[in-house]
């Protein structure tokens, strides 16, 4: 199943790899990752997305508290949560396919941030599968690149986790 | 030399912040700390903390002749006095030659901080001379590691190594120093305490899970516990004697818990696992309640985890959360510190209205019984060859049980853990984990150098002993007196046996041709060898050596090559399923 993996740490230098070698060492797999500073700036946010049986995630969570520089582990995936992720994709945008792309984008909420006489870049918001979606609906020869930001998550509700 | 007016003063504490060097701060550190031995080699980077060991007297610098050798006798130093151990190396080659010696340390739990030097820190990642990505290279093998570029953090970041490498699950870690930070100056303060928000072990046992494992034990119709090295870094041994004895239950140790409990004593059933008893072995397959305090089911304990102890409820205490329920499900998990919670676990039983049905206790001594008459160790010894068990055997007899012994990996380890039995915590020190072939000697260095005045053993084989051989020459330097008892039969052992039993006798590469003469080595390092090729020699030889109070003594022990270790459970066969002789 797959879980969303919420952790606060130290924002310290050599943080970030400590949980990323956690994840290659003991073979544990990462769909996606992403980190910032909150708004303590000495404290990072980091969002995993993995997959595993409960017995692996019991072990990721306890491996992960045990990490000097953890602060907090919670597994979203326990309970109701939003999960967002970003997208800015380049498409071919030439002839009858300008205005197609438009409505498109349009359709998912997307955003045209940049223009040029060939081409449109779209920003997209959204849980992935939404931004999966998205790229399903375009030709696959009008892709020129995508970035995708990785899944961001919060629980729902008023408290912090 | 030393200025008498300088580094003498500037060392001894006088007021609250003097300004020091940061290779002042380092030793003034260790020496706040209490520590009064590093091991450790000098090189470029290290060479101002060198300059400021140099001019103290209260932290002892022991010089080996590879650093990990160095790292092995801090961690032997720490398994015998509980203490933290500490080792000092420099950059590059002298941190990547730490690495089997931290890794060591790291899967046996053993509290170290290893201090490195680093190249400048306007020189990192620059391909300098000597510079290597130390932390980079640590980070999987330490408990947590850092690399101080200021001077002014330098303090903290020591107290904290140090807090950090003795609390909860101990472990090395590794202070990685650039060398113009010990060069610059700073206004030293070294703090009482330090509280870390991410870092919170937990000590003490929850009550409820307490009293429903001491339910549980209470009420087992066939109980065993089953300890491992966390009794003995947890000094609870004491505790842990008044709860078996006071159940009159078995108990079995992993390679690692050796001397937690008396090994005389008769509720000890031996070793459990690989080449454990064949009775502790039966003991927990037949069990209907494990306990397993500070232990981690390991594969070389469990054998097949899908036939590991099928008809038990399992207690685990452990202070590592991460080692509950990681390969065996439990029933009754608890975290926490194992002095604590064995106290707490006293403390329930004296609570307890009943105790285990005296019948059934009664019917499973008996069939421990049975199974011990299987006379599981049992070898034959005659006039020709000298057969390895006897030479621990008489190494036990002779040192009346009471050395600190050591072993390096492969078969020696597995006789010197089943022949020599250990009644007391702290004198057995191996590398269980990680399973590293030279571990033994440096290990007898540092366990020599915490005890002065004990017999110290190192169990070794002709493989494992050439691996770090050099440190003779450290011995010699600081007139260790230890003994190391080479079983020499001319093959990488267990791998022989290995290929033995499951390679159709074809012996790839575990023959050892050309071996050194022992006997001239020790003596051109200057110590005494002695050479055993009968049974008959065995007895002396060891006499000899153990009269050389003062001299460090290599026996050279001629065994029967062809010699296994047995029992032997094969890699994934259930524990029942042993190779018996």
């Amino acid at each position: 199943m797959r879980h969303i993996i919420s952790i606060l740490l130290e924002n310290e230098a050599g943080a970030l790899s400590r949980v990323a070698g956690l994840f290659s060492a003991r073979g544990y797999n990462i769909e996606a990752m992403t980190v910032a500073p909150t708004h303590d700036a000495s404290i990072s946010r980091m969002t995993v997305a993995t997959r595993g049986s409960e017995e692996i995630m019991e072990q990721v969570l306890k491996q992960l508290n045990k990490l000097v520089e953890v602060i907090r582990v919670h597994d979203l995936s326990e309970g109701p949560h939003i999960e967002r992720e970003l997208m800015l994709i380049k498409v071919h945008a030439v002839g009858p396919d300008r205005e197609e792309v438009k409505r498109l984008s349009d359709i998912f909420r997307g955003r045209i941030i940049d223009v040029t006489d060939r081409s449109y870049t779209i920003e997209l918001t959204g849980p992935g599968d939404k931004l999966d979606a998205f790229i399903h609906a375009l030709d696959p020869g009008m892709v020129i690149e995508v970035v995708r930001s990785g899944a961001s998550a919060i629980s729902r509700g008023a408290k912090a986790i | 030399m030393t200025s008498p007016t300088t580094i003498h003063e500037r060392l001894s504490p006088k007021t609250e912040s003097e300004t020091l060097t940061g290779a002042e701060i380092v030793v003034r550190a260790l020496r706040d700390e209490g520590v009064e031995f590093v091991f450790g080699y000098p090189g470029g980077a290290v060479l101002y903390i060198y300059d400021a060991l140099d001019k103290q007297e209260a932290v002892q610098h022991v010089l080996v002749r590879h650093e990990q050798a160095a790292v092995h006798a801090a961690d032997a130093y720490s398994r015998v006095t509980g203490k933290v151990g500490v080792a000092l190396v420099t950059s590059g080659p002298g941190a990547t030659n730490a690495v089997t010696g931290i890794a060591t340390a790291y899967m046996d739990s053993v509290p170290l901080v290893v201090i490195s030097g680093q190249v400048p820190v306007a020189l990192i990642g620059n391909d300098a001379f000597q510079e290597v990505d130390t932390v980079g290279i640590t980070r999987p093998c330490t408990k947590h590691n850092f690399l101080v570029k200021d001077v002014k953090d330098l303090a903290s970041t020591l107290k904290t190594a140090f807090y950090l490498a003795a609390t909860g699950r101990p472990g090395p870690v590794l202070v990685d120093i650039p060398k113009d930070v010990t060069g610059k100056q700073c206004a030293y303060h070294y703090p009482d305490k330090i509280s870390l928000r991410s870092y919170k072990p937990t000590v003490k046992g929850h009550p409820g899970q307490v009293r429903k494992a001491m339910q549980m034990i209470a009420s087992a119709q066939r109980p065993i516990f089953y300890t491992g090295g966390g009794v003995i870094l947890g000094n609870a041994s004491e505790e842990l004697r008044k709860l078996v004895r006071s159940l009159n239950v078995p108990i079995t140790h992993t390679l690692m818990g050796l001397g937690a409990y008396p090994a005389s004593d008769p509720q000890f059933v031996g070793m459990l696992g690989m080449h454990g008893t064949y009775e502790a072995n039966m003991a927990v397959q037949h069990c209907d309640v494990l306990v397993a305090l500070g232990a981690r089911f390991d594969d070389r304990v469990t054998g097949n985890l899908a036939k590991f102890a099928p008809h038990a409820k399992i207690v685990h205490v452990d202070v590592d959360p991460s080692s509950i329920s990681k390969n065996v499900r439990v029933d009754v998990p608890i975290v926490g510190d194992l002095q604590q919670v064995l106290t707490e676990m006293n403390q329930v039983l004296d609570e307890l209205d009943a105790l285990n049905d005296p019948h059934a206790m009664q019917a499973w001594w008996a069939q421990i019984a049975e199974w011990r008459k299987r006379d599981c160790l049992h070898y034959q010894q005659d006039e020709q060859i000298i057969k390895p068990q006897f030479v621990v055997q008489k190494l036990f007899e002779l040192t009346g049980g009471d050395a600190i012994v050591t072993s390096d990996v492969g078969q020696h380890q597995m006789w010197a853990a089943q022949f020599y039995g250990f009644d007391k915590p702290r004198r057995w020190v191996n590398s269980g984990g990680l399973g590293t072939m030279g571990f033994g000697l440096p290990a007898a260095m540092g366990a020599q150098v915490a005890e002065p005045d004990a017999t110290v053993l190192c169990i070794t084989g002709d493989g494992s002993i050439q691996m770090n051989i050099q440190e003779l020459s450290t011995c010699q330097q600081y007139k260790l007196p230890l003994k190391v008892a080479c079983l020499n039969n001319h093959y990488l052992g267990m791998v022989r046996q290995w290929q033995e039993f499951f390679y159709e006798d074809r012996y790839a590469m575990s023959y050892v041709d050309a071996l050194p003469d022992f006997v001239k080595l020790a003596e051109a390092y200057g110590h005494i060898g002695l050479r055993a090729d009968t049974p008959a020699d065995v007895e002396p030889v060891i006499r000899e050596a153990l009269r050389l109070k003062d001299r460090m003594v290599f026996m050279d022990f001629r065994v029967d090559a062809k010699e296994n270790v047995y029992p032997m459970v094969p890699a994934g066969a259930a524990l029942s399923d042993m190779i018996l002789v």
